[in-house]
């Protein structure tokens, strides 16, 4: 029973923890790959300083002057609805060390060059435009690419063709987005402000892409999920061995007796353990690859919702994933088995056939472990009041299970002891009083589940107030009734002439979007309307009186709560907003919610923005429509401009992908939650049946004297079920105090945006019933076992050898 | 008569063959009448005291407890004999290791609710448990303990005291005292006595032997 106990737990800590990791892997290759592409972080480059594009004609100079440049132009296109990331680049000048130049440079130069040329795109990419290799893509506005060619190396969701191409596809003639830099130039070079003055900038090599910083918190939250299934699994590992060790004693006794030292009993104890972690460890990784390959679809369509990034939908993982998940597990296994070491070690080996004095070291150890219990709190406590990062976020959240999980058998043990000095009754102090002598046994399954649990409410009760801050949120956001996105200027500007022929049009909201970057942090730059819709509606959590009126005067701005975080701004504040037609000065009137943005975001009103970036596109707009007649306007404007499902939506369709979105982020950690607490209940179920074995010597003296097996079966039943009570109901206001870190500490370092915290009653008496009907389960088969017992093999207790 | 066993027979099975055990053993008991079981080892002494206890089922025969025939009980009625009339010592004392060395003396007669406190004093006088109350039954000596054992099944003022080798755990010193303090403590309630033991010594202290050979009784 107990190597089954220790085989389950060391397989589930490690298939939990190394299918997490390999989600991260797998995101974070992805993320590599997309960086290093042409052009990506991972080169030195020159960019324009006031724009994101400038003329060809620079790069003309530099090649002149001895820069050994090689241009880059990047845009977005739209092809059958989807957006992709189109690269045009020089394959003559681009350096060896940049993206997958060599597999250009040399044999396929001339066919990437030379008509039909070449588009190369990575295999995920071609599956996801549902076309075959030789096919040549049409953007929406009617526009071939050349025939795709497949190439590996190109991260998902990018096309690669020759930046001519490109500048014909992006309508940017002569324009280039950056110049990277080879390591080695040819020749002398002339300094960079002679030949270009201060019209670019040096951009050095950056070991972080903005992906990566921007999904920094989600992988870190995964991390965290993954590593507390691990420690409840290593806590199942711990009472596994725990037991054993308690059973083995005598045997060990009897082999000190005869002679083998205490060396050489430790080493083979050892030997045996780092087997089974090696073996356990395969099985584990076996199963975390099962487990990383049943989430991956969640978790790719959470990070391109989320993030817009693309993450190859197929595992594949390095051999150092393989490696470190066999270490975690051996190094797991050492460190649950460590305790029970240092206790055999110290424990006199002829004490140890005592259950008396095994329970007065448990005594010992629980006022210890009850001091460490404390010291972590106390750790939480500060990390509260002093710390300032995501990092110190996590250590209030680990320090405080960890001390709520340390001290519960010393508030199980205080109070199991109450009930024995209270009770009257023979059998009630016999119920309080085994109760506590059986709490050693049980206590780590019980610390599993409380965290599992209390995980569980923290949680579930974030997500729950989420969920309903969320839906109100995007009502106010969501405030028109349908949204366009033209295909280009000409034609927004076709549908808004013929919307204003439709009387059933209440008002026609244009709005637009700019990038800039402030304090090296991506951007977005919203453009609103002046209309009551936004007046009225917008989510703001703090205003100035007149906040809506300085936004249209174009030098105040509304900012979003995550970016008011992270620039530590407030109202009244000065942000300066890179622009093409200079710095650009807005005074902060107010800060909006901004849930689930990973980026900053900076609302302005439209004409003011568009007078600054004047190349942006104007073909969004949302229309206030009578609720009525929304579904008929649509088709109509379907028919006469033969706008796609891309390009038209109403509210319902908005919102019901929103919250599509919302879900599918949740769903890995509903799953790990769920996983974590069958870990949690098998431990406990694995610690009653071992604890079954040894209950007999307990029980069977007061059946010979006449207590019957049905009433001793009940008490049985009602001891454990009275101890998982207790710990249910420290779970719940651990699990609330869980919710409170992730909402105000937590989720503000990792995601910038704070909800308010809402308790479910209904669904912690939810979780109250799983967790006693997962208890009752778990107590069955050792009550049935007992109850079915014959008095032939209770009476063997009575033999003159136990 | 207070105890009446007639022709009884119990077999075990184990993976290689069918043990006899008993055969058609008859032995009886009066009441106040103490009793020593003898046997070499392995002779029936012990199964014969569990039948009569109701913690076990003979294959045939009959036990009679008083007017009640044991043998075709229901296990709640065992139960209740077990808890009202009859007290058990065994040679590994089954002690209650999670309650202290008071509780255990009370507990068989509290669950009866004949829990008799003068006589609880008195049981702690006689057997010199007074400064052992406090403690666990793992911090005692194994005399102390057999002790207590003799206290918690005279506590309830038992019919019939059954003692399953009593002093098989003890020095021969010890195994003296804790004998000369049972047979005291079963002449002050008048109960019967029958106790299992192969000391031939031990067994002459008691009025009457009845020997148990090969399953069978002389």
């Amino acid at each position: 029973m107990q190597l089954a106990t220790l085989l389950i737990g060391l397989i589930s800590a490690t298939a939990l923890w190394s299918g997490v990791q390999a989600l991260n892997q797998q995101a974070r290759t992805s993320y590599d790959r997309a960086a290093a592409i042409f052009g990506g972080t991972r080169s030195p480059m020159l960019v324009g300083r006031e724009s994101p594009v400038f003329s060809q004609q620079l790069f003309v100079d530099l090649r002149r002057a001895g820069w050994p440049v090689s241009p880059l132009l990047e845009g977005h296109i739209q092809i059958g609805g989807r957006t992709f990331r189109l690269i045009g680049i020089d394959p003559v000048t681009l350096p060896d060390e940049a993206g997958s130049a060599s597999e250009i440079g040399k044999e396929n130069l001339q066919k990437f060059l030379t008509p039909p040329r070449e588009t190369l795109v990575a295999p995920a990419t071609l599956s996801d435009m549902g076309l075959r290799e030789g096919d040549a893509p049409q953007m929406n506005e009617g526009i071939s690419l050349p025939p795709l060619t497949l190439r590996p190396q190109i991260a998902p969701g990018v096309l690669v063709v020759d930046i001519g191409i490109a500048q014909r596809l992006l309508r940017m003639p002569d324009q280039v987005s950056r110049l990277l830099i080879a390591r080695k130039a040819v020749g002398p070079v002339k300094p960079l402000d002679a030949v270009v003055g201060d019209r670019l900038r040096f951009v050095e090599p950056s070991a972080e892409s903005d992906l990566e910083r921007l999904t920094d918190s989600f992988h870190l939250n995964l991390t965290a999920f993954g590593l507390l299934s691990f420690l409840v699994g290593l806590f199942i590992v711990n009472s596994a061995i725990g037991l054993t060790f308690e059973q083995r004693l005598p045997m060990l006794r009897t082999l000190r007796a005869c002679g083998v030292s205490s060396r050489t009993l430790n080493t083979g104890l050892l030997i045996e353990l780092l087997s089974l972690a090696l073996g356990s460890g395969f099985i584990g990784l076996l199963s975390g690859y099962v487990i990383a390959a049943s989430l991956l679809p969640d978790v790719v369509a959470s990070l391109r919702g989320l993030y817009g990034a693309q993450i190859t939908g197929q595992l594949m993982l390095k051999a150092e994933w393989w490696i470190a998940g066999l270490a975690m597990s051996i190094a797991g296994a050492l460190v649950a088995a460590a305790s029970s070491f240092l206790k055999l070690h110290r424990l006199s080996v002829l004490a140890a056939a005592q259950p008396y004095a095994w329970q007065q070291t448990q005594q010992r150890w629980l006022k210890r472990q009850g001091f460490l219990a404390i010291g972590a709190l106390v750790v939480a406590g500060v990390a509260l009041l002093s710390g300032d990062s995501l990092i110190s976020g996590f250590v209030v959240l680990g320090a405080l299970l960890l001390g709520a999980a340390l001290g519960l058998p010393v508030v199980l043990s205080f109070v199991l002891w109450l009930g024995e000095r209270w009770a009257g009754r023979p059998l009630v102090k016999w119920f309080w009083a085994d109760s506590r002598q059986q709490l050693s046994g049980l206590s780590l399954a019980l610390m599993a589940l409380l965290l599992a649990l209390a995980v569980n409410v923290g949680v579930g009760t974030m997500v729950g107030s989420f969920s309903l801050t969320f839906t109100s949120w995007l009502d106010g956001r969501l405030a028109a009734e349908v949204y366009l996105n033209a295909s280009s200027d000409t034609q927004a500007a076709d549908i808004k002439e013929w919307l204003r022929q439709r009387p059933e049009v209440e008002a026609i909201l244009p709005s637009a979007r700019a990038e800039a970057q402030l304090a090296g942090w991506p951007v977005e730059l919203l453009g609103l309307a002046d209309h009551p819709t936004y007046r009225d509606r917008w989510p703001l959590l703090e205003a100035t009186a007149d906040a809506w009126d300085r936004v249209q005067t174009g030098n105040g701005a509304l900012v979003s709560e995550q970016l008011s975080r992270h620039l530590k701004l407030g109202l009244g504040d000065v942000l300066l907003v890179p622009s093409p037609t200079g710095d650009w000065s807005l005074e902060v009137v107010g800060i909006y919610a901004d849930y689930g943005n990973p980026k900053g975001q900076i609302a302005v009103a439209i004409g003011v923005l568009i007078d600054r970036f004047p190349q942006i596109s104007q073909t969004r707009f949302g229309l206030r429509v009578a609720p009525a007649e929304v579904s008929a306007l649509i088709s109509s404007l379907q028919r006469q401009f033969g706008l796609d499902r891309q390009h038209i939506a109403d509210q319902t369709t908005v919102k019901a992908e929103s919250n599509r979105i919302f879900n599918r982020t949740f769903a890995v950690t509903a799953a790990l939650n769920v996983f974590t607490l069958g870990v949690a209940g098998i431990a406990l179920l694995t610690s009653l049946l071992t604890l079954g074995n040894t209950r007999l010597p307990q029980v069977a003296p007061l059946w010979a004297i006449g207590v019957t097996l049905w009433r001793l079966s009940g008490i049985e039943l009602l001891k454990t079920m009275s101890m998982a009570l207790m710990t249910v109901l420290l779970a719940i206001p651990l699990g609330l105090i869980v919710a409170w870190c992730l909402v105000a500490v937590v989720n503000v370092k990792a995601f910038g945006w704070r909800l308010p915290l809402h308790i479910f009653p209904m669904q912690l008496l939810q979780l109250l019933g799983i967790a006693m009907v997962a208890a009752l389960l778990a107590t069955l088969l050792p009550i049935l076992k007992l109850v079915r017992m014959p008095p032939a093999q209770l009476i063997k207790i009575f033999a003159n050898e136990r | 008569m207070i105890l009446r066993v007639s022709n009884l027979n119990k077999s075990y099975r184990n993976s290689e063959e069918q043990l006899r055990v008993l055969r058609g053993v008859d032995i009886s008991v009066a009441a106040g009448e103490s009793v020593a079981l003898t046997g070499e080892s392995g002779s029936g002494k012990s199964t014969l005291l569990h039948l009569i206890a109701g913690l076990d089922q003979a294959d045939s025969g009959e036990i009679w407890f008083g007017r009640s025939l044991v043998s075709k009980m229901s296990d709640g009625h065992l139960a209740e004999l077990r808890r009202n009339k009859i007290g058990l010592v065994f040679q590994q004392f089954n002690l209650i290791p999670s309650l202290k060395v008071t509780d255990n003396l009370a507990f068989q007669a509290r669950i009866a609710g004949r829990f008799d406190p003068h006589w609880q004093t008195e049981l702690v006088d006689r057997l010199g448990l007074e400064d052992l109350l406090e403690r666990y039954p793992e911090q005692l000596s194994g005399g102390q303990q057999q002790r207590v054992a003799i206290g918690r099944a005279l506590a309830v003022k038992p019919l019939l005291l059954l003692a399953d080798e009593p002093t098989g755990n003890l020095d021969e010193a010890t195994a003296d005292e804790v004998l000369r303090l049972a047979r005291d403590l079963v002449r002050r309630t008048g109960c019967s006595f029958l106790m299992a033991t192969h000391s031939a010594r031990l067994a002459g202290t008691l009025d009457r032997q009845v020997h148990l050979s090969a399953g069978r009784a002389t």
